[in-house]
């Protein structure tokens, strides 16, 4: 029997692999966008879960906010690299040094 | 329903001037910046306005979701004002590149911040962080062409979609384990025994919140983002989601973690001495003025949360009154910066840069220096009065450590601002010129009167803040 706790941990795990996608890789701001989606993704396996186990449809209502402001978040940064690539020829994490950080 | 309606009106007004202000932009083109900018100044006033006739109600429309009272009337004052004097300063700083989306964004960002001031769901509050967030991310890149700028608007994306990321995942633990969003509700679930799944919650959600505060250790975005993005958006991003932030902050810690104190002092204690002490160490060595603003804005919010920390409404009153006092400081230095401009125009940040500036422009620079040592808390100035207001909330709520620490290092943040007018006053002219005539006379007024309000006139204002900060801090208690 799958119970809420096997779903946290799916959950968590799948979370912990978005934030160490932000800051172990160094190579892609393309990558950093995915770790954004898994993080996001997490989020809501758990409120979906946590709905079903509670019997309350409040954490469902709020995954479809989730997704919608997801969708919105994805378009923007996708937005913001190509004006960023299209200044400096290259997307590498390595090279957003302009300002000293 | 539609009594519902008649009560959010300050969010109606920008909605609907937001897209017509859109609009404008879009038929008539954005050389008419006289146009789509007063539709937009417009909406603000007519938003202010509707605040202050809103005033006094006290109650929550839609379902218990979001909350009119005049705690969140004080903080849409304030954000609503800062926009406005946003959206005054800009078209002379982009200079022929001014275009409709800026207004826009600012009003959109401005409703999504009076959304979150007046939250008392975890769901409305998500909403309205993400809309002031999403508006955000594009404003910091607003300057296509520039490197900087987009570099910003990136930096500023990615962490702040991953600290959006984290306060989510402590949102999504808090409703499982309290089985509500609502505020209230939660409450009164902290009251009970906490288990670890509630801990969990309530430290994602401050890590989350600190972000967006720029609180040490999530402050890393804060002074790249400052220094990239187009100076108005930064005067922007230092006052109006600054307040709206910490409005939400306070809401969120003391109307929905209120009965399980114990649980947020700590981290909120160890989120303030650490602001505080890295924003006043960072900041000495800089060499853009931008930059050591952004760390002067660190600093300020340590301080805000030495008054929060203690959970009293003493200490709530405390932060309202800081909230106001920061933002005229933060604009007037801001407007001081945009005023900085060599003889072909462009736009000065090095601090070394302003040596000398008492005897080019002495107006300007004895401007500066009284944001300065009102941002230093100096005592005769205005800025003084705040500081003073959160350490006896403080000591009042027992927490006397704290108060003494905050006091310790607001003299190592002394040192700081004090190095500017020592530039300014006392080094040798700098070879930049920096010719007269720099601002509009909007500019110049807005300076003045802010210099002027925080000498000793604030000090005149002290009972109308004490009552105002009063009836909107009463409501969380």
């Amino acid at each position: 029997m799958i119970s809420v706790g096997h779903y946290l941990a799916v959950s968590a795990v799948l979370f912990t692999l978005g934030v160490l996608g932000i800051f172990i890789n160094r190579k892609n701001i393309i990558v950093i966008l995915m770790a954004i989606e898994l993080i996001l993704l997490a989020v809501n396996i758990n409120l979906v879960a946590f709905s079903a186990a509670l019997g309350d449809l409040v954490g469902q209502v709020f995954s479809m906010f989730v997704l919608t402001v997801a969708a919105g978040e994805a378009a923007i940064g996708l937005a913001i690299l190509v004006i960023y690539f299209r200044g400096r020829g290259t997307i590498a994490v390595d090279d957003a040094n302009r300002m000293k950080g | 329903m539609t009594a519902d309606l008649a009560l959010i009106w300050p969010e109606l007004i920008l909605t609907i001037g937001g897209l017509i202000t859109l609009m404008l932009g879009t038929f008539m083109g954005d050389r008419q910046v006289g146009i789509y900018q007063l539709s937009a100044l417009l909406t603000l006033a007519a938003a202010a306005a509707a605040v202050v006739a809103l005033f006094g109600i006290e109650t929550t429309v839609f379902s218990g979701t979001l909350s009119v009272d005049s705690f969140g009337g004080f903080a849409k004052l304030l954000i609503y004002a800062a926009s406005f004097v946003c959206i005054v300063i800009a078209p002379r700083f982009f200079n022929g590149a001014m275009r409709a989306e800026y207004p826009t964004l600012i009003l959109f960002a401005a409703l999504g911040m009076g959304i979150m001031a007046s939250s008392r769901d975890l769901m409305t509050l998500y909403v309205g962080l993400e809309l002031n967030s999403l508006a955000a991310y594009v404003l910091a890149s607003f300057m296509r062409t520039d490197e900087r700028s987009s570099e910003a608007g990136l930096k500023y994306f990615v962490l702040g979609a991953l600290a959006s990321g984290m306060l989510l995942y402590g949102i999504s633990l808090l409703y499982g384990f309290s089985g509500t969003t609502d505020f209230a509700g939660i409450a009164k679930v902290l009251g009970g025994e906490l288990n670890i799944g509630l801990i969990f919650g309530i430290v994602f959600v401050l890590a989350g919140l600190g972000f967006k505060i720029s609180a040490v250790p999530f402050h890393m975005w804060t002074p790249d983002v400052y220094e990239g993005a187009p100076t108005p958006v930064t005067t922007f991003f230092a006052t109006a989601p600054k307040v709206a932030a910490m409005a939400l902050m306070t809401r969120v810690v003391i109307d929905a973690m209120g009965p399980a104190v114990g649980a947020w002092q700590q981290i909120v204690i160890f989120l303030s001495l650490a602001s505080i002490i890295l924003g006043a160490v960072g900041a000495i060595g800089q060499k853009n003025i931008k930059r050591l603003l952004a760390y002067s804005s660190i600093n300020n919010v340590g301080f805000m949360l030495i008054g929060l920390a203690g959970g009293t409404q003493q200490g709530v009153e405390a932060v309202l009154t800081y909230l106001l006092v920061y933002m005229v400081t933060t604009l007037g230095a801001f407007l001081v910066v945009l005023q900085l401009r060599d003889a072909e125009g462009n736009q000065i940040e090095s601090i070394p840069a302003l040596a000398g500036l008492s005897q080019r422009r002495p107006g300007l620079a004895a401007a500066m220096a009284v944001f300065m040592y009102s941002l230093a808390g100096i005592p005769p100035l205005f800025g003084f009065w705040p500081k003073l207001l959160v350490f006896w909330a403080a000591v009042e709520a027992n927490l006397v450590p704290l108060a003494v620490a905050g006091i310790v290092a607001s003299v190592i943040g002394a040192y700081y601002y004090i190095a500017i007018i020592k530039i300014m006053y006392f080094d040798d002219k700098s070879d930049t010129e920096i010719p007269k005539g720099g601002g509009t006379i909007v500019e110049d007024a807005v300076i003045t009167a802010s210099a002027l309000w925080l000498s000793v006139i604030g000090y005149l204002f002290i009972p109308v803040l004490a009552v105002l900060s009063a009836s909107a801090a009463a409501v969380l208690f």
